[in-house]
């Protein structure tokens, strides 16, 4: 199958790795990736601050980029939740009947990157080796936006040398929420701390999830801690190429 | 249309927010009485096959409601006073205590007592009534801690969620005539103190206010759901009972209750069924019934099709109690009756943005509180719309520039790409750890507990064409 990627804001700019383990794991799975050029943002984060307005011309450079694509993939829950539930209706709601209609057809074939495992592709098992303790912690907008499921553990459990532990309070929110995390830090900080203390009484030395930007948040905390225990992206450990 | 105003406002969210994050037997409290109740919660509701088709079917009565709001008002004003209520109509806080306390006043009463109502907490009725020296006093035994420690209620069902027995104890000591000096901080000990000292109330005072959690418009019945039975007493027992009630609170038909009884209960307290229900339909004997209808800022939140849901609310406290931003900052820092999700977005509904800009930010839009909430209300995606609102009352800021000229980049590949680039500038940061450890304003707020990851070399999109 041709996939089309979409790397998501902060995978381009800031966390490569995830783009490339992504590429690099649907590539071993035997299917053509394509980057398509003009890709940049979803405008998520727009919505979700109230900008929305601003956020229009991005869902367009989006739509318009992705347009031709037969399937998107993002490793992203919380972005591919915004094109599939915020992108027609913020459209729409803005007076923009026929990009929200287009941004409906795009949605309608985009996939968070264990969606599009389990779901359209079918695997569980993508012969991963990561022979490390590892705890998983279901993002807020993957479980409740996307509604993934337990699609993640089913691909996690696959990987051969794993000890997958369960995290405690795993379904409770890490904090982060976008801008949240600045406008409300001190609260924001103290979910954070409740989640630190869960990820390390597991005893795991990696902790993963399906969004960079959450695992931006709890691995920048851990990494202040200086407590050895590592943030990777689903599809990092997926690869099975992270040390 | 109007605005709500009584006791809807407070400080800054971030600001009030502070007290609370620091005092760790606060938090310990708070989380605590949400994780006990959250796990009742949770199984009660699992019992039952078709609480999906429940939850549907509440949503779509309230709907119903609002949609004919109007209509349905006034066959339960008809009905109310062809059974001998006298129904009056407020505007906003300042009316309806202005009728509460004429009323009270024309009895002759200095004392009035009180079934715990969100109504009245909403418009500030107590404070109303002490300074026309008339002194009230709350029956629900929550209510009443809150009342005697002179504090403000910070959940809207378990208002003294932030004590413990041993404060209560304390202030039982302190604020009650004639209790029993020995008493302990043993639950039973303490709720038969409160028992003794509500019961002479009972006996001696002849006016009481209550709310109601329905009324039903083709009956005029009013409903109120407890689990004391104190407000069974207060509902009965006084010759004036004066019911300030929210125009939301309608269902068109009795059968309707059917849905909310089970939705309330399993939802609020985590139990099948709540210990006293109480239903009247105009005043018993000797008896005068006064209903006051309540708008305070719900004509306008109906009129914003993207906020009305917020209407549908029945104050049952699941959302509070499942929230992770209000088991840390606690119900004071939302500065309104109503606190947790639902305050984020009522409160703000009810007065207009303006005058509540901080709190639909006071959360990380999780999405827990629209998983638990028994009528549906897509409370993540209300937060959102109310943003928007909230920044279009603004003029132009840091922030809103920032994010137009990040809109700006992000709608040309050009530009974007270079945007991208820059950022590498960043690698100058990183310390020996290959992290960024100290940003200055406004970014300090992210690096006072978190490193950054330090920039790439190179961006995925670079990479991807030099392969
Ligand atoms: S918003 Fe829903 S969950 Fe929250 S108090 Fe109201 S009815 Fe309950």
């Amino acid at each position: 199958m041709r996939v089309a990627l979409f790397v998501t804001c902060l995978v381009d700019g800031l966390f490569p790795q995830v783009g490339k383990a992504t590429a690099a794991l649907l590539e071993r799975l035997g299917h053509e990736v394509v980057v398509p050029r003009g890709q940049t943002c979803c405008g998520q984060m727009h919505v979700n601050t109230g900008y929305a307005e601003q956020a229009v011309p991005v869902i367009r450079n989006h739509v318009r980029a992705f347009a031709d694509a037969d399937v998107v993939v993002a490793p992203s829950g919380s972005c591919a939740g915004s094109i599939r539930h915020q992108h027609a209706k913020v459209a729409a709601q803005h007076g923009h009947a026929r990009l929200a209609e287009r941004a409906e057809e795009v949605a309608g074939r985009t996939y968070e990157l264990s969606e599009f495992l389990v779901d359209v592709l079918g695997v569980t098992d993508v012969g991963a080796y990561f022979p490390h303790r590892v705890t998983y912690h279901p993002t807020c907008h993957s479980l409740r936006v996307l509604g993934v499921g337990d699609k993640p553990l089913r691909l996690l459990r696959e990987v051969r040398g794993i000890d997958l532990v369960e995290l405690p309070g795993a379904e409770t929110c890490c904090g982060f929420g976008g801008t949240f995390a600045l406008k409300n830090s001190e609260t924001s900080a103290a979910m954070l701390a409740d989640k630190m203390s869960a990820v390390l009484s597991t005893g795991a030395k990696v902790l993963t999830a399906g969004d960079s930007s959450c695992l931006m948040h709890i691995g920048g905390g851990l990494s202040r801690l200086r407590s050895g225990t590592r943030a990777l992206h689903l599809a990092e450990v997926l690869a099975g190429v992270a040390r | 249309m109007p605005g709500g105003t009584g006791n809807l406002t407070g400080e800054p969210f971030p600001r009030a927010a502070r007290e609370a994050l620091g005092n760790a037997q606060l938090r310990r409290n708070l989380g605590k009485a949400t994780g006990t109740i959250r796990a009742k919660r949770a199984r009660v509701v699992a019992e039952l096959p078709d609480w999906d088709g429940l939850r549907a079917a509440g949503a779509a009565i309230k709907d119903e409601v609002l949609a004919g709001l109007d209509t349905h008002l006034l066959r339960l004003e008809q009905e109310l006073t062809e059974r001998g209520t006298t129904v009056h109509w407020a505007r906003d806080a300042e009316e309806a205590n202005r009728i509460v306390t004429d009323l009270v006043a024309a009895t002759g009463s200095r004392e009035v007592i009180k079934v715990k109502s969100m109504a009245t907490a909403e418009i500030g009725l107590n404070e109303a009534l002490a300074e026309a020296g008339i002194s009230a006093v709350e029956t629900d035994l929550a209510e009443l801690i809150v009342q005697l420690g002179d504090d403000r209620s910070s959940h809207i069902l378990v208002p003294a969620i932030h004590r413990n027995r041993a404060e209560i104890r304390d202030l039982f000591l302190r604020e009650m005539p004639d209790v029993d000096p020995a008493l302990t901080d043993d639950p039973r000990a303490l709720a038969e103190a409160a028992r003794a000292h509500l019961r002479r109330k009972f006996m001696t005072v002849d006016v009481a206010v209550s709310g109601a959690n329905f009324a039903v418009a083709e009956t005029g019945a009013l409903v109120v759901v407890e689990s004391e039975g104190n407000g069974r007493m207060c509902l009965t027992l006084p010759r004036t009972l004066i019911s300030v009630v929210g125009v939301e609170k309608l269902v068109p038909r009795w059968q309707d209750l059917e849905v909310f009884l089970q939705l309330l209960p399993r939802s609020s307290t985590g139990e099948r069924m709540n210990p006293y229900t109480s239903v009247w339909t105009g005043p018993t004997e000797g008896q005068t019934a006064h209903v006051v209808l309540v708008d305070n800022g719900r004509t306008a939140t109906l009129a914003d099709p993207d906020g009305r849901a917020a209407l549908r609310c029945i104050r049952c406290s699941a959302c509070l109690n499942s929230c992770p931003v209000y088991e840390r900052a606690g119900g004071h820092a939302y500065g309104s009756t109503y606190p947790g999700p639902i305050g984020a977005v009522l409160s703000p509904q009810l007065t207009g943005v303006d005058r509540n800009p901080t709190l639909p930010y006071a959360s990380s839009l999780c999405g827990v509180c629209y998983d638990v909430c028994p009528v549906a209300i897509d409370i993540p995606s209300m937060l959102v719309h109310l943003r928007e609102r909230v920044v279009q009352a603004k003029p132009v800021t840091p922030e809103s520039a920032a994010m137009r000229g990040l809109a700006w980049a992000m709608t040309s590949p050009g530009r974007w790409r270079r945007f991208l680039r820059a950022g590498r500038l960043g690698r100058l940061l990183g310390g020996r750890r290959g992290v960024i450890g100290r940003m200055p304003p406004p970014l300090a707020a992210w690096t006072d507990t978190r490193d950054l990851p330090r920039p790439p070399e190179q961006t995925f999109q670079d990479w991807w064409e030099s392969r």
